[in-house]
């Protein structure tokens, strides 16, 4: 166990490493640079002044010189500072992180408290009338993009109530602190809690029909221990890597519906960046996005050992 | 045969059915027997004869749908299980009446500990704490002659062989003390050199707990071992009913003829082995379409008319030997 957490882990940095290179030069490949983009409505520019600016920018060093002076300070936590703003590009990542933490960790709880209880029922009631409402919800929460669906909420709302939610940067209570990010992180976490209810659907059909149900039965259990101590913890692998899989890809629906309601997250945060190519800002936070998802990956294959005693991960 | 009072199981008229796409069949049809305390019956016959659904009747865990007990009456102890409700059955299942099924590999819980789902069988009907379930598990461990017990009960089933495995499914099965053990084809999935083992850990339990034991299987040589009486299955129905000793020594259904001499022999030593094994030949009739008659007729030599026309009624050959063939009286004679 050890030995596979000590190459696990020596996986995850070659990983970022190759992400690292990856964003870099992906950034430097788009047309087009801070500088340009400044000057771009000013006409005809002095080129000595755009040489003098991207100098002071350090952008006109050799690529591989500016590679290693982004990583070097990325890894003493120096994220240099936002071509923006002008302010260090660790404040104004910062304060935005927890607003999309909270977004984001909302939408998996959604999905999971949803998805799986619902996955359960669907399957354990297959070829009901309840099963087959289930699956086709299930079916539009995969097919409506969050986007949408988030706009649908923010017209419904207006013709009901007359207003949109307004996004509440210092919630008083924690009911305000719900309310405030409740319906974005249900637009979003809607496709995920659909996806995991599937997931967990077919993986108890699975186990279901497996001879130690029959044996739990056997003993006298109750149907609620049956399906649930016996056949969702041998269900739930599955449903566990698909849950780590959409951790990665909420950050793709959050800048969306960051944007359709109008949140001040990381993710919608990103997407202005890279319209300025403020490299400094998307180098570190697609950086620190990738540190999450590869840690989330991390923690799926550690659940998997506590799920399942079968797998030991000794050799 | 033993004194009524003394009955723990009596089966009368049981009927099961399975409702599907063509059609529906008797997997169970009209099928009687009993079992007293300490007694061992053995219920025999092929793959598809209806044992397992008969077995899993008892217990009312066939699946619904496809299935459903349509008719009859089950009596364990003085309780009619038929007329129960699923809520007060749950409470007699693992409790007074228990089960071992065939596949050890697969029948125990694999991400639980041994220990846990034998103390799970016991909480769910003994009110104790944790801690005195867990001695009990290692208790019923120690019963089954698993080494190390304590150890034992903390390891996972993908830990234990097949054979240990089973030993647990029986621990499992005895934890409540329950007044019937079903034992459907226990032995069949383990080694030859395990299944002497296994059958005479369950036949020691069985006199020391003094259950009545209803074992299904395939294999005569365990019923020769094992039983004190026998009930022969085709197609759903019960065909032959007899004494372990009456049986082998004169079957009175050519079907139980079949399934004997099916049996290998070991040739004696300078006579050289028949070429080719004994058969009973044709296959098991398709449930859902049986025909009007014997649905044995068609792969029977002794067959004639009547057979195809009319079905035999179960009748008492003497001393409580039953058996459902027209020509019954010559089957003994022909062998």
């Amino acid at each position: 166990m050890f030995a596979y957490l000590v190459r696990r882990l020596f996986l995850m940095l070659v990983t970022l490493f190759g992400i690292s290179v990856v964003i870099f030069f992906l950034l430097r490949i788009v047309p087009g640079n801070i500088v340009d983009i400044l000057f771009a409505a000013a006409g005809y520019v002095d080129p000595a002044d755009k040489a003098n600016l991207e100098k002071e920018l350090g952008i006109d060093q050799p690529l591989i010189v500016q590679y290693w002076h982004w990583i070097s300070g990325f890894l003493r936590g120096d994220f240099g500072y936002s071509y923006v703003s002008e302010k260090p590009a660790l404040q104004e990542i910062l304060p935005r992180i927890p607003i999309t933490a909270r977004l984001a960790g909302l939408a998996l709880l959604f999905s999971a408290s949803i998805g799986i209880p619902l996955g359960v029922i669907s399957a354990v009631k297959q070829g009901t009338r309840l099963d087959y409402a289930l699956r086709v919800v299930s079916l539009s929460g995969l097919s409506l993009p969050s986007f949408w669906l988030g706009l649908l909420i923010l017209t419904a709302s207006v013709a009901m109530f007359g207003q949109i939610p307004i996004f509440n940067p210092n919630p008083a209570t924690w009911l305000e602190a719900f309310a405030t990010y409740a319906v974005p992180a249900a637009a979003v976490g809607f496709r995920s809690a659909a996806l995991t209810m599937r997931i967990t659907r077919s993986s108890m059909l699975e186990v279901l029909r497996q001879d130690y149900i029959r044996t739990a039965r056997a003993k006298g259990a109750s149907d609620a221990a049956v399906n649930y101590k016996h056949a969702l913890k041998n269900a739930i692998l599955p449903v566990i890597t698909v849950i780590g899989i959409e951790a990665a890809f909420l950050i793709g629906g959050l800048i969306v519906t960051e944007t359709v309601f109008n949140i001040p997250g990381v993710a919608r945060f990103l997407v202005e960046a890279i319209r300025w190519r403020d490299y400094p800002i998307v180098q570190n936070l697609v950086m620190l996005i990738a540190v999450v998802v590869v840690s989330a990956n991390f923690i799926v294959d550690m659940l998997y050992a506590v799920f399942d005693p079968r797998i030991r991960y000794t050799d | 045969m033993a004194d009524t009072s003394d009955l723990v199981l009596d089966v009368k008229n049981l009927k099961t059915v399975f409702f599907t796409n063509s059609g529906l069949f008797k997997a169970v049809d009209d099928v009687s027997f009993t079992v007293s305390r300490g007694e061992t019956l053995a219920i025999v016959g092929e793959s598809g004869c209806g044992k397992s659904v008969t077995a899993l009747s008892l217990m009312r865990l066939v699946p619904d749908p496809p299935g459903r007990i349509v008719g009859g009456t089950v009596t364990l102890e003085d309780t009619d299980l038929l007329a129960l409700s699923e809520a007060e059955m749950r409470k007699i299942r693992g409790d007074r009446i228990s089960m071992i099924f065939q596949e050890p590999m697969t029948s125990l819980n694999p991400v639980m500990r041994i220990g846990d789902q034998i103390v799970e069988a016991v909480r769910l009907h003994r009110n104790l704490s944790s801690r005195e379930a867990q001695n009990i598990a290692v208790e019923m461990l120690r019963l089954v002659r698993i080494p190390e017990p304590v150890r034992r009960a903390r390891e996972y089933p993908h830990q234990l062989s097949g054979g240990m495995r089973q030993r647990a499914m029986i621990a499992m099965a005895l934890a409540c003390r329950p007044a019937l053990l079903i034992a459907d084809e226990p032995t069949t999935a383990l080694d030859v050199t395990i299944q002497a083992q296994i059958l005479a850990l369950i036949l020691d339990l069985q006199k020391e707990l003094g259950t009545g034991l209803v074992l299904i299987t395939h294999d005569l040589g365990v019923v020769a071992q094992t039983a004190q009486r026998v009930i022969v299955m085709y197609a759903g129905r019960k065909v032959e009913e007899a004494s372990v000793e009456a049986l082998f020594a004169a079957p009175k259904h050519p079907y139980t003829r079949g399934l004997m001499a099916s049996i290998p022999a070991v040739p004696a030593s300078g006579v050289a082995a028949p070429e080719r094994l004994n058969e009973i030949s044709g296959t098991v009739p398709s449930l859902v379409r049986l025909p009007k008659g014997c649905a044995f007729a068609p792969r029977c030599t002794l067959a004639i008319k009547r057979c195809e026309a009319e079905y035999p009624p179960l009748t008492d050959w003497g001393g409580g030997h039953l058996a459902a063939c027209w020509r019954a009286a010559e089957v003994a004679e022909v062998a």
